[in-house]
This record gives structure tokens, C-alpha cells and sequence, in this order.
């Protein structure tokens, strides 16, 4: 019986149509994929649904009636959940007082908790979840926090569940946990909608799937009808070429090295970090993101002191440098969050371009003029080797798309010819398009016979890329792989198992 | 000798008077930061209560209704206020702003327009203090509490009051929320808009007793400028507070010691009194980066757009 | 009428005017009468275009002053107070230097203001930046501690003989000439002019401007790419004080000659709005300083002829900072308009 359904929908943003009239049937009791690459419109499409946005066109039905859908309130009241790509819980309050809030159990005035406790309980058998109630939720690593998403969700009675993007944060042995979790939640009778990109879980948990693509539905299969090309290939629209032949360039010359470095908090202590990383050679990082490697990318770039050890690069030893210090040398970064890190919206596209040489030769003219005319000629000519699309070198950078956003970093980044590149999740929230172009561009620095440090959550990106992958694990390097090793090796690792010595 | 001059009770009694306009700006503040706005105007806010409260008791020659007209003011501009900044996403800092040169303004100009003076009312009736033989009975902690006008005691209730309302009931749980993470409290199905008008204009409210204090209470008149960045202190307070109803309790009390002792050493004419006046600031100063250090709040503060 | 392509700004302005004349209406004053004799002492005659110039003038300088420290993302709202003690501190040069001849008993005075309001600015900008303690309030408390330290002086140790609480008049040579006898106006308005094409050109055409620029919109970014973030927000912190204090020193040398206490009437408060106004952009500044102290002179002539009390300048300006935080409010309201017109 279909439980949920939708027909004609429609929503804009501005210009852009994020969903394109969209039919869907979702059947109850089937865990249903829906896959896209990023920005395909899956977000936009369960959003509408939850009734966080409104659609422009287009209608919903509920079990053949139709639903009107104003809001997460009245979603939730037609039995709707959704646990979202980024976790929506608040930090500071606890476990429980997340998965209560908005429908707290009361004793005339206060909060009743020995009440919701008891609720919770009930849940926590039904699930097989292990949690501390009392526990705040800042405390608790991100895995668990998504459990506590989900009870949210099932604390409300829903009985079609959307997890939008759930795996996303976990490793490969949690990832088999939300599986048979799902699994279970099907067996009671959930239906569940499971949003992703990536095909292999997609495959694993899923009865059917449907494909969206630049904000239309390409089509629903049923999973045995399916394979991996075939969806690939409605994802993207053409067939597409991610793998890169592995080179071996790796020369002489180590271009940084890391000894025995130890930071301490804010963030995750860094322990005992040591590796080389030599000309010509891409070095992986992998991990579950929150293990250290954001802490690891500051300690490379000199946003953060180490407590102990040796930072050396092309065998100086810049420990004490300041990040200024360091981009003159010859460093680059692309950082993980470019809004925060690697741009300035408000500026334009050449004062972007330019941030970080403004008080170099030829753009410092005398004592402290901009030569703007030089930034200028400089900007348009990067706008063009980098293709980056935007109606001039003086619009402002919030008006471009997040490719050519990024494109502008890499584009400085890259434009004094760096000895070392740390790319952090470069390819994250990008299209396919845009990560094809930045993947080759990471391997064409590794061709010109420098190096990058690849830090990235995406194991696939790193085992496509690397030369070599080390992985980390609560702020320690916890071991050294080949990319072509067995994902189970890497899970493991990413778990904080050791592999068995055969 | 000399000390014994300073230092006594009455010190401590007016301690505890002082202490209440901040207490009641530090608690305002405290509601409107803990849904993400950031409160400039409880100055303003204040100022203007002030002002309402004589005017309306001038006017109806009870200070109940003056008392009434100043908390009407309050909610007044904490509607505006959160029409402002949380429906029309303003500025907080710019808008607080501008509630502060209203307050210096507009009370002057109708100052002006009613007693012919910009710069004082004219004497009106004014709140007396309450005694209590149960307090009078209990040493030294007894006197100090006792004899106080009724704002101050309602000033304790409210501290006890907003910590059980936000800590132990589901709306200050859902308003914690809705400050602390926006997103997380509309996906749980709470009207985050709501909750932030409630939060402003109701700590706007609470703040405005303050104001009412300083006219109908402490004083019986109304003075241009008279809250004298009492606002800003009571913020100041907020923070050191830790943006707890307790904590803003003891921070405000700490506040209101140096506003006494400033008005002692003024009475006593030891020191001009510029110098001493300036001692409340100077603690709120030394406050402010002595020991909060960087204290963070329990909110965000940008304005919550839905799409 | 095309409102939505003129600026939310002026539909700002036009609409607190609007409020000003309903708040006249319901307090019984003659609204056109008032704000005619508004207009006329704002531009009625040569004198009175003095007067709104060197009404200006002040504004002009704390409006800059407040401009250079929020484009480095800090809220000084404390410029009155750098503003004061930069007026205290040019007096006292301007009457301790009698022997300095003119021009430099002017510039050392002027300059010494300024250096005065920097100094009382680092120490905030210091608490912010190494102790996080939140500039809005503590630049707050040192403008009271401005107000009263220097009513203290100018009432004790430096008070001249007589009534008034003053200092003794600042030395001839120390004086800024005036350039439109017989009304205030001096030196001091061309010197504000200069300053705004100054904070212009610092702000876009030079490396520490273009690092002011980047740490105000994105402090984080600007580290990472090596900006001494610190560094940038103390001197944008440092320099806004130094425009004030020179605003300061050009009240006393250009109109009062000496420091008379409680000589200001708010000038740093104003300054604040006319930023906002003028959209944070130094021209802007020039022309809503203009419009503030119209509003200043004219207010001045208004009270005269009609009674009716000076502070509706101040009410005026509040109207107008509340409308300029909200522009979509503002566009709301026309929105509206039209939508019921079309």
C-alpha cells in the first residue's frame, strides 16, 4: 500500500529550481533510497516533505488523503521523522531533554521527568540502543548522537522516518549498525526513506530506489533491478570517470615531516603524531571526522602551537612559524569549511584572490599602496585559467556557486606554485563535475612533483587519490595502509581496532 | 573610626536597593540573550519606564498605576524591539542604540513639554517601604533585607521564579532551545519565532521594573539620564552572571555594594564627587576582564531565517 | 513612486520625519511652524549654513571614528568618550603651549588630542582582544568614566577663576583660524573633510585597509591566510579613537577655545547613527553629518521661535537609527504601500 506520496512538487530558490515536478510513491513497510549527487535536490525534496520549506507546486498525500504541510509540527503529527544531515541537537541540554523537547511529559506545570525517562526506556528496548540519558549531548561522540536523533523521531510516534545523508559521519562498522538498525525499524512496520549519494549502502539496505538529478526524478527501480553503472549513470547523466591511474612520482626530497607532535585542548588532543611526506606524493589522511585531523590541519598550517614536538618542512624546522611564514614558504591550504576558513563572501572575487598576498610585491606598491590595477590584471587572469564562472573579477564571492567558490581558493592557493598543498574535505558539497576538476587538479600537483596531504572523511576520495593513507584515530595515527587495502582493514582502523598481526 | 562611618548597615541595606535596577536589567538581559538577541537598549528601555511611571503617576497621583504605565512601556518597546531584530532580522546592537537616544530624547522633550524642564519632574508619589516583623527578628541578615519598597522583594521572586521557569518547566526548556540552536528547536516542532518575541519582550518587561524603580522608589521624581548606564551594568552583570537567574542574583548584588558605596563616599564628601562616581564603572571594567574572561553565551545571535 | 529602488536609508530619514511631525502634532506643538524654522536655521541664511557646518564638523569626525573601528567588525559605541578626552587633552597642550607659534601650537594640540583618544581607546581594545571582555560595554563605561574624569578636572585642578567650569582660553597660537566670519565655523570642517577622503583611501587603496576590511567580515579566513588578526583589530580600535579625540580637539580649538564642561551634547552618539546612515562609507558619513547637523543648527532656531524643545532632533535621530537597523522593515512598509496603490 503506498503510505506516502507526492505529485507536481515544485520549489525555487530564486533562479534556481531545486525540484522540478516531482512524483514519488513511497510504499509502506519498504526502506526506500533516494540518490543523488550533491545538490540534486534529495534535501529539498524530504525538507518539503517535512515541512521545513513550502513547496511552490504541488501536492502531498498521506495514505491516499492529501496532507497540508506547514510545518515540522504538522509533519510530525502525520507520523513524519526526519534526522538530518546536520545533527539538530542542542549542544548544551541532555539526551533526554532532546529527544522530549517540544512534547515534554508535564506534572501540572514542570517538566515530569521520571515520565519522559520512563518513555525513553521503553524505546531504548524496542531500538537496542545503549545510552545515558542524563548525559549532555556535546558529550557524546557523533555516532551516538545520531542515535539520539533517531529516538527523537521515534519519541513522536513516526511511523515513515526520512534520514537525510546518515552515514556521512560514521564508520564502516557503524554505518553495518544504522544497517541492521533500519532493518529492525523495517521489521516493525517503519517505512523509512534513506537519502544518499553513496551507492554501496544504497545497495545494501534499500528495496527500491529512485534517482534525482539537477532537480528531476530520473526514475525508481526496484533494488534487484539495479546496478552500480546504471545508477551512476542516472545520477550523473553521462558515465563518469573518477579513478586515476595510479603513478608512482614519489621522489628524494621530504617535504614535511611531523615528529612526535602533541597539542593539547580545545579539540582533540593530538598524540605522538609522526609521518613524512615526500615530493611527488599524495598522503591520505582517513578517519571518522572528529578524530583529529581538523586539529592536525591546524598544526601544519600554524593555527595551533603543538606542546611537544617538530614540525619540519623541506627540512626547517617551523614549528614556531606563524601561518603567514608558512604561506611564503611555499605552503597552501584548502581548508575544510570554505566558508569559514577559505573566503570572505563579502569580498570580491580579486580581493579573495588576493587575501593573504596583499603585502606582497607586485600587489604592495611603496610602503602600504595596493597596486589595484595589478590585483586586477592578476584576478582576471586566474578567472580565466581556472574557468571560474562570474560575471566580473568585482562581483562578490556569496554570488557564486560553491564549485567556483572553491575554485577562487584553489586558485590561490596554487597561484605561487606551492611546495605542499593540504587539501581538506576538498571535495565536499561539490557536484560531480566540480570534483572531477578537483581531482585532477590534486594529481597534477603530485605530477609537477610536489605533495598534498589529503585529509578527507570520504574513504572512497582518499583511496582513489592516495599514494599512501594513514589513518587516525582519536588524535592518533593509528596506522599505515595501502589504498588499494580491504575497506574492512580501513573500518577497522577508522574504529580504533587494531588489525591481527597474520 | 573612619570606616565604621562607611561600612554598616545601611550600607548593606542600600546594597541591597542598589542592586535591584541591575538585577532587574541583568535578568531582562538574561531572557533576551538566552533566545539570541542581544539587548543594547535595556538602557533605553529603563530610562524610558522611568520617565512613563512619573508620568503616569504625576497624572493619576498613584504610583500603582505609574508602576503599571512604566511595565506597559517596557512591553511596548520590547515589541518593538523584537519586531525589529527577530521578524525584520535588524541589527541588535543598532537597534538597541536607538532605543537608548529614544530614552534620552523623548523623556527630556516631554519633560520639557510638561514641568517646563528638561532636566527633572516634579516630585510625585512614590512607593514606601514594607516592614516585616518576621525579618526584623532574624540578626544581621534581617535588617538588611527588611524595609525594602516591594519592587526589591519582587525582584528576589523573580530571580527564584525565572530559574524554575527556565530549568523546570517545558517552555523554558523549549527557550533554551530555540537560543542555543535554532534549527534543533523548529525541526522538534517549536515556533522559534515565537519563542524570541516571548523571550525579548518579556525580558524587556523585567528589565523596565528596573527603570520604574529608580523613579517611583528609589528616588520620587524623575532626573534626565537617570539610570546612568545601569543598563549597560546590568548587562555586565548578566554576563558575570553566567547567564543564570543565581548568578545574575549575586553579580548584581556585587554592582549594587559599589553604586552604595559610591553614594555613601559622596554623602560623606570625602573625594569631588565625579571621582566617586566613578566607581561603578570602573568595577563594571575590572568585572568584565578581570574575571569572566571569555565567558560564552548560551545563544546565537544572528537572526533565524526560515526559507 | 519607485520605492524600492531608492535606498532604505532615505526612506528612513523621510519616515522618521514623518514620526517627528505626528510626535509635534499629538504634543500640541505646530508641526510647520516647527520644522520651518527647523529649515530656516539649517539653511536659511549664510549664518545659518555656518551653523549647520559646525554643527557637522564634530559629527563628521566620531561618525568616521565609529566607521573605522565597525569595518574591523568592533562596536565602538565609547566615541564620545574618546571624544571628550581628546578635546580635554587639546586644551590642556593649547593652553600649556603658549610659546609654540602658529601653525604648530594648532597641530601639536590637535595631534596631542588625538594621540589622547587613541590611548583611550587601546585600553578597551586591549580587554577585547586579549581578555574578550565585550567592547560594547566597555567602551560604554569608559565614555562615563570620560564624562566624569574630565568634569572632575575641568571642576578642580584646571579650573580657570569665576563661575563656569572651564579651563583658562586655549593660546591664540593654538586656535584654529575660522573661515566664515562671523559664525563658529573653522578650520576644523575642512580638517573633517580631509580626514573622511583619508579613511577612504586607508580603507580601500592600502594594504592595512584591505586587512581591516578582510578581519571585519571574516576574522577566521583572514588568520588562516596569515592576517595578524589581533594586530588589526587593535590599531582599527586605535585609529577610530584618534579620529575622535582629533573631533574633540577641533570642538575646542575650532569653536569653544577652551574646555567647558559638558560642552558636548551627545556629538558621539550622533556620530554612531550618522555611520549607519551613511552606510558605513565615508562619503555617506559626509552627507548624513550634513543632515545631522541641519538637524543640530536648525534645531537650535526651532526652540527659539517655537518653544518647542531641542531634544525632537534627538527623538528625530532615534527614529532614524531604529528604521536604518531594519531595512527590510522599511521595505516592508512601502511594499505595502504599493501593493495597495498597484
Amino acid at each position: 500500500m503506498v503510505v506516502l506520496s507526492v505529485r507536481g512538487l515544485t520549489k525555487h530558490f530564486g533562479e534556481v529550481i531545486a525540484n522540478d515536478h516531482i512524483d514519488l510513491d513511497i510504499e509502506e513497510g519498504e526502506i526506500h533510497g533516494l540518490l543523488g549527487e550533491n545538490g540534486a535536490g534529495k534535501s529539498v525534496l524530504s525538507s518539503t516533505i517535512y515541512g521545513l520549506y513550502r513547496p511552490d507546486k504541488g501536492k502531498i498525500f498521506l495514505r491516499g488523503k492529501e496532507a497540508r504541510i506547514q510545518s515540522p509540527l504538522d509533519a510530525i503529527r502525520l507520523g513524519i521523522g526526519m534526522v538530518h544531515q546536520h545533527l539538530t541537537l542542542v549542544p548544551h541540554l541532555a539526551v533526554w531533554e532532546n529527544i522530549v523537547l517540544g512534547r515534554e511529559p508535564r506534572a501540572v506545570l514542570r517538566v515530569d521527568r521520571q515520565r519522559a525517562l520512563a518513555g525513553i526506556e521503553k524505546l531504548l528496548e524496542e531500538t537496542g540502543f545503549r545510552l545515558d540519558l542524563t548525559k549532555r549531548v556535546v558529550e557524546l561522540p557523533v555516532g551516538v548522537q545520531q542515535r539520539v536523533e533517531i529516538l527523537k523521531v521515534l519519541y513522536r510516534g513516526a511511523d515513515i522516518l526520512i534520514l537525510d545523508e546518515p552515514t556521512a559521519v560514521l564508520t564502516p562498522q557503524e554505518v553495518d549498525q544504522l544497517i541492521s538498525t533500519l532493518r529492525r525499524l523495517r521489521a516493525q512496520g517503519k517505512t523509512i526513506i534513506f537519502i544518499s549519494h553513496k551507492l554501496r549502502e544504497v545497495f545494501a539496505l534499500c528495496d527500491r530506489v529512485t534517482v534525482l538529478r539537477r532537480g528531476k526524478k530520473v526514475g525508481t527501480l526496484p533494488i534487484g533491478e539495479a546496478t552500480f553503472e546504471l545508477l551512476a549513470e542516472m545520477m550523473v547523466g553521462r558515465k563518469v570517470f573518477l579513478d586515476f591511474p595510479r603513478e608512482n612520482l614519489r621522489g628524494e626530497e621530504v617535504l614535511l615531516e611531523l615528529s612526535g607532535v602533541f597539542t593539547d585542548p580545545p579539540g582533540v588532543p593530538l598524540r605522538e603524531i609522526s609521518f613524512r611526506l615526500h615530493a611527488g606524493e599524495i598522503l591520505g589522511i582517513a578517519g571518522v571526522e572528529g578524530n583529529g585531523q581538523s586539529e592536525l590541519a591546524e598544526v601544519v598550517v600554524g593555527l595551533r602551537r603543538p606542546r611537544a614536538g617538530k614540525i619540519l618542512f623541506r627540512g626547517k624546522d617551523i614549528t614556531a612559524h606563524p601561518p603567514k611564514t608558512r604561506i611564503l614558504q611555499g605552503m597552501a591550504h584548502i581548508p575544510e569549511d570554505r566558508h569559514r576558513l577559505g573566503v570572505i563572501l563579502d569580498f570580491s572575487v580579486m580581493e579573495n584572490l588576493l587575501l593573504g598576498f596583499e603585502d606582497q610585491p607586485p600587489f604592495r606598491r611603496g610602503r602600504m599602496t595596493l597596486d589595484l590595477s595589478a590585483a586586477r590584471a592578476f584576478a582576471r587572469r586566474k578567472i580565466e585559467e581556472f574557468d571560474i564562472v562570474t560575471p566580473s573579477e568585482r562581483t562578490l564571492l556569496r554570488f557564486l556557486s560553491g564549485g567556483n567558490q572553491q575554485k577562487v581558493v584553489v586558485a590561490r592557493e596554487l597561484a605561487f606554485e606551492p611546495q605542499l598543498l593540504l587539501a581538506c574535505q576538498p571535495t565536499r558539497g561539490l557536484d560531480v563535475a566540480a570534483t572531477e576538476y578537483l581531482r585532477n587538479i590534486l594529481v597534477e600537483v603530485k605530477r609537477r612533483g610536489n605533495g598534498v596531504l589529503l585529509i578527507s572523511a570520504d574513504l572512497d576520495e582518499i583511496r582513489a587519490l592516495s599514494d599512501r593513507v594513514l589513518v587516525m584515530y582519536e588524535g592518533r595515527v593509528v596506522g599505515e595502509l595501502s589504498p588499494e587495502s580491504d575497506e574492512y582493514h580501513f573500518g577497522l582502523l577508522m574504529g580504533g581496532k587494531t588489525l591481527e598481526v597474520s | 573610626m573612619y570606616l565604621g562611618l562607611v561600612i554598616n548597615l545601611s550600607l548593606f541595606q542600600a546594597m541591597v536597593r542598589m542592586a535591584t535596577p541591575i538585577l532587574f536589567a541583568a535578568l531582562g538581559g538574561c531572557l533576551c540573550e538566552r533566545v539570541g538577541v542581544v539587548n543594547i537598549g535595556l538602557e533605553g528601555i529603563m530610562l524610558t519606564s522611568a520617565f512613563f511611571s512619573v508620568l503616569v503617576t504625576y497624572f493619576t497621583a498613584s504610583p500603582w498605576l505609574g508602576f503599571l504605565g512604566g511595565l506597559v512601556s517596557g512591553i511596548a518597546w520590547g515589541c518593538v524591539i523584537a519586531l525589529l531584530t527577530v521578524r525584520f532580522f535588524g541589527n541588535q546592537i543598532v537597534v538597541g542604540t536607538g532605543v537608548n537616544v529614544f530614552g534620552l530624547g523623548f523623556s527630556a522633550f516631554l519633560s520639557q513639554k510638561i514641568w517646563g524642564s528638561r532636566g527633572a519632574s516634579e516630585a510625585v508619589q512614590s512607593f514606601v517601604p514594607l516592614q516585616s516583623l518576621v525579618l526584623a527578628r532574624i540578626p544581621y541578615l534581617g535588617p538588611v533585607l527588611n524595609e525594602h519598597t516591594f519592587l526589591v522583594y519582587l525582584g528576589f521572586s523573580l530571580v527564584l521564579g525565572l530559574h524554575l521557569f527556565l530549568f523546570h518547566t517545558p517552555w523554558g526548556l523549549r527557550l533554551r532551545a530555540v537560543g542555543e540552536n535554532p534549527q534543533a528547536a523548529d525541526t522538534a516542532g517549536v515556533n522559534v519565532l515565537r519563542y524570541k518575541t516571548f523571550g525579548v519582550v518579556v525580558g524587556s518587561a523585567i528589565a523596565s521594573l528596573g527603570g520604574i524603580f529608580l523613579s517611583l522608589a528609589h528616588l520620587s521624581f524623575f532626573a534626565w539620564g537617570m539610570t546612568n548606564g545601569r543598563g549597560f551594568i546590568g548587562l555586565a552583570a548578566m554576563i558575570f552572571g553566567k547567564w543564570m537567574p543565581l548568578g545574575c542574583f549575586l553579580s548584581s548584588l556585587l554592582f549594587g555594594f559599589a553604586d552604595a558605596l559610591q553614594m555613601r563616599l559622596q554623602a560623606l564628601g570625602i573625594l569631588p564627587p565625579q571621582i566617586i562616581l566613578l566607581i561603578p564603572y570602573v568595577v563594571t571594567i575590572l568585572v568584565l576582564s578581570g574575571f569572566v574572561g571569555r565567558a560564552v553565551p548560551p545563544a546565537r545571535y544572528e537572526p533565524y531565517r526560515k526559507e | 513612486m519607485k520605492y524600492h529602488k531608492v535606498p532604505p536609508e532615505i526612506l528612513a530619514i523621510g519616515l522618521a520625519f514623518l514620526l517627528g511631525i505626528i510626535v509635534l502634532l499629538v504634543t500640541g506643538y505646530p508641526p510647520f511652524r516647527a520644522l520651518g524654522a527647523l529649515f530656516r536655521g539649517a539653511f536659511g541664511s549664510r549664518n545659518a549654513i555656518g551653523q549647520t557646518l559646525t554643527q557637522a564638523t564634530p559629527i563628521l569626525f566620531t561618525s568616521l571614528s565609529f566607521l573605522m573601528a565597525y569595518r574591523a567588525g568592533i562596536f565602538n559605541i565609547g566615541v564620545e568618550g574618546q571624544f571628550l578626552i581628546g578635546a580635554f587633552v587639546s586644551a590642556f597642550l593649547g593652553v600649556s603651549l603658549r610659546q609654540v607659534p602658529f601653525p604648530f601650537g594648532t597641530l601639536f594640540s590637535l595631534f596631542g588630542g588625538g594621540l589622547g583618544g587613541a590611548l583611550y581607546a587601546l585600553f578597551p581594545a586591549l580587554l577585547k582582544v586579549y581578555l574578550g571582555a565585550h567592547e560594547v560595554i566597555t567602551t560604554m563605561m569608559m565614555s562615563y568614566i570620560a564624562l566624569y574624569l574630565t568634569s572632575y578636572l575641568v571642576n578642580y585642578p584646571f579650573k580657570a577663576s569665576g563661575w563656569v567650569a572651564q579651563t583658562e582660553p586655549v593660546a591664540p597660537s593654538a586656535l584654529l583660524p575660522k573661515i566664515l566670519p562671523p559664525t563658529q565655523l573653522s578650520l576644523a570642517f575642512p580638517i573633517a573633510l580631509f580626514f573622511a577622503l583619508f579613511v577612504f583611501w586607508f580603507l580601500e587603496r592600502t594594504v592595512p585597509g584591505f586587512a581591516i576590511r578582510a578581519v571585519g567580515l571574516n576574522p577566521e579566513a583572514s588568520e588562516n591566510r596569515g592576517i595578524p588578526v589581533r594586530r588589526y583589530q587593535i590599531l582599527a580600535f586605535v585609529l577610530s579613537g584618534f579620529v575622535a579625540g582629533v573631533g574633540g580637539g577641533g570642538e575646542i580649538l575650532g569653536v569653544h577655545g577652551r574646555f567647558v564642561d559638558g560642552f558636548s551634547p551627545g556629538y558621539g552618539w550622533d556620530g554612531i547613527a550618522v555611520s549607519l546612515v551613511g552606510r558605513l562609507h565615508p562619503l555617506g558619513c559626509v552627507l548624513a553629518s550634513l543632515l545631522f547637523g541641519m538637524l543640530r543648527a536648525g534645531g537650535m532656531t526651532m526652540t527659539r521661535t517655537t518653544k518647542v524643545p531641542l531634544d525632537l532632533s534627538l527623538l528625530i535621530q532615534s527614529f532614524v537609527i531604529l528604521l536604518v537597523a531594519a531595512p527590510y522593515f522599511v521595505r516592508f512598509l512601502f511594499a505595502r504601500r504599493r501593493s495597495r496603490e498597484g
